[in-house]
């Protein structure tokens, strides 16, 4: 297991890596990648138990599905500095003939993706096919995914909230980036959702919250947490309170760098704030 | 000229049901799914042999799509049953990211497809399905015409490794296909010989192409019969051996003329050889409630229009 100090050298040099990525081609989305970086690390690198190399059916480990696949950035990041392709492959997100495409997807054969992203509301769905299969096959794994707070608002969520619970899939830890905020604004003000906690338990889940959804020890704790409740009969969900931007002090308290890239002062800015760790790609 | 007879008529929905029992009983690996239309899809046997690999998902298409291809991902063969308007354009973006893009081993199998759904009328009678589902890359397009047929075509894709949509539907039709047919993805059969023109039918028009035929035949008209059980990817070498030797073609389908197989025939003709064609199918029309047989006249699509459609296109060679 990597050390705290470890975790957050990651974790930093994979804000690096979504600053250069989204600087690069002047796109993508660095703000919700940077709110979900200390997850994402943490999942990969001390939360999951996973196998060497890859292969799509992801028997006897964990497997993860990124819902929201805008934040691709992060995920990318986070997959190459596990080993999953090579981190200078970074350098061709967006670009022409790349496998990083701007959404994640399986059609060019990416190493740790499973499913395309992006279209939003289809991961919970999808997880729940493999959650099942799991369950088939024998294998006790987890399914763990992520979807953004503002992603609940479409439908076939709530299909899908309402399946797993009433089917009892309990090998399925689903994850909301609560950072209440959305491209027009917050997400109080484009579509209220109210109390998060309140609808998943009506549906009959087990809701557990992490308040401090950028600290390292804080989400290690929670999901640990979250998974001694899978097996019990209820899938899990896990409140997730970030900071959009994280990381990056122009980037946070606002959703303006939902889907924006920072000009070239401004990556320099960002990268005072985030000194190299691990080496850049 | 051959002759067509049958002994019995069955619905196509039966054969689908028919041949997901025999996958249940010699593939482990295929699973069924379905969205609250068990009775309809003939899934019960399916069920009552194989409990564990059956899924209910109740009235949530969008999610029996992302959990078809979520078990696809986990080494299964899903098959998922309902209508065919909530196969497709109720979920099309779901098939399109998560099964078409994604490349998952999913069976989208859709009952009920176009008018002969009959009574419900038309916000059940989808007649745009085959065009929505061939435009998406990759995705197999298949319309068997009987019993037999649709029997055959269940088992044989799940042999095939990639996403298809099968298509079938939901009246009694005659059963005239061999029992014992081998069910070729890609592969036309041909049903009646002929030289003076080609009719090339899918789904229920096949029968009422073999029909028209012999109705033809009493003119002098000898007409080459092509059973095109898949739209995509299409026999274009068979339909242009024919339309070499026929100079014209009628394409047969129920389904609406803009999108569907005579869409298909059309662009393949126009780029290898140009053929006087003329279409049966609906024309850019919704359908309505009444029987299958009132519908099928009302619409142009039983064996008088396709005579018609052959009477008139003999004109334009």
């Amino acid at each position: 297991m990597p050390t705290l100090q470890e975790l957050q050298d990651i974790t930093v040099q994979t804000r690096r890596d979504i600053l250069r990525m989204v600087h690069k081609v002047n796109s993508g989305h660095p703000g919700g990648s940077l709110g979900c970086t200390e997850f994402l690390v943490a999942l990969y690198n001390e939360l999951m138990t996973l196998k060497e190399g890859f292969d799509m059916e992801g028997k006897d480990e964990d497997v993860f599905f990124l819902s929201n696949g805008h934040i691709s950035p992060v995920f990318y990041s986070v997959l190459a500095r596990k080993g999953y392709f090579p981190v200078d492959e970074l350098n061709t997100f967006r670009l022409i003939n790349s496998r990083l495409q701007g959404h994640p997807t399986t059609h060019e054969g990416l190493p740790g993706v499973r499913i395309a992203s992006g279209s939003l509301g289809q991961g919970m769905s999808v997880a729940l096919g493999v959650a099942q299969a799991k369950k088939l096959n024998g294998d006790d794994k987890i399914v763990y995914t992520l979807h953004g707070d503002g992603e609940l608002q479409e439908g076939q969520n709530w299909e899908a909230i309402m399946y797993a619970s009433g089917k009892k899939v309990d090998n399925l830890i689903a994850t909301i980036d609560l950072n209440f905020k959305q491209i027009d604004g917050a997400t109080d003000d484009v579509l209220p959702m109210g109390c998060l906690k309140t609808k998943f338990e009506a549906f009959d889940w087990k809701v557990i919250e992490i308040k401090e959804g950028n600290n390292l020890e804080a989400i290690i704790s929670g999901m640990k947490t979250a998974k001694s409740m899978t097996g019990k009969g209820k899938p899990v969900c896990v409140l997730l309170y970030t900071e959009m931007g994280n990381g990056v002090d122009f980037m946070m308290n606002t959703h303006a760098w939902h889907g924006k890239a920072p000009n070239d002062a401004q990556l320099a800015t960002a990268f005072e704030q985030n000194p190299e760790t691990l080496g850049d790609y | 000229m051959k002759k067509y007879t049958y002994t019995e008529k069955k619905d196509t929905r039966s054969g689908f049901g028919d041949g997901l029992t025999e996958l249940g009983r010699t593939n482990p690996n295929v699973v069924a799914l379905c969205a609250d239309l068990v009775g309809s899809l003939k899934m019960n046997q399916f069920i009552d042999e194989n409990p564990e690999r059956f899924f209910q998902i109740g009235i949530a298409e969008a999610n029996m799509m992302g959990i078809a291809a979520g078990l696809a991902i986990g080494g299964k063969i899903p098959f998922t049953g309902t209508f065919a308007n909530f196969s497709t354009s109720r979920v099309y973006d779901q098939i399109r990211q998560s099964i078409a893009y994604s490349n998952k081993n999913v069976k989208i199998c859709a009952s009920h497809a176009g008018v002969t759904l009959g009574e419900d009328g038309a916000t059940h009678q989808v007649l745009e399905d085959i065009g929505m589902m061939k435009m998406l890359p990759g995705m197999v397009v298949i319309n068997p015409c009987d019993y037999n047929q649709t029997k055959a075509a269940t088992i044989a894709i799940a042999e095939y490794d990639g996403p298809v949509y099968l298509r079938f539907g939901r009246p009694s039709v005659p059963v005239f296909m061999p029992e014992d047919q081998e069910f070729i993805i890609g592969k036309a059969v041909h049903l009646q010989e002929g030289s003076d023109v080609t009719i090339v039918a899918t789904g229920h028009l096949v029968w009422e192409a073999l029909v028209a035929a012999e109705a033809l035949n009493e003119q002098g008209i000898s007409a080459e019969v092509i059973n095109i059980h898949t739209i995509k990817p299409l026999d274009e070498e068979a339909i242009v051996t024919s339309v070499k030797k026929t100079g014209c073609i009628v394409s047969a389908e129920e389904h609406n003329i803009f999108g569907g197989l005579g869409e298909s025939v059309a662009r393949a003709l126009a780029t290898s050889h140009p053929t006087p064609q003329e279409f049966v199918g609906t024309k850019d029309t919704f359908g309505e409630s009444g029987t299958p047989a009132q519908l099928m006249e009302k619409y142009g699509l039983d064996n008088k229009a396709i005579v018609k459609a052959v009477l008139k296109v003999l004109k334009r060679k």
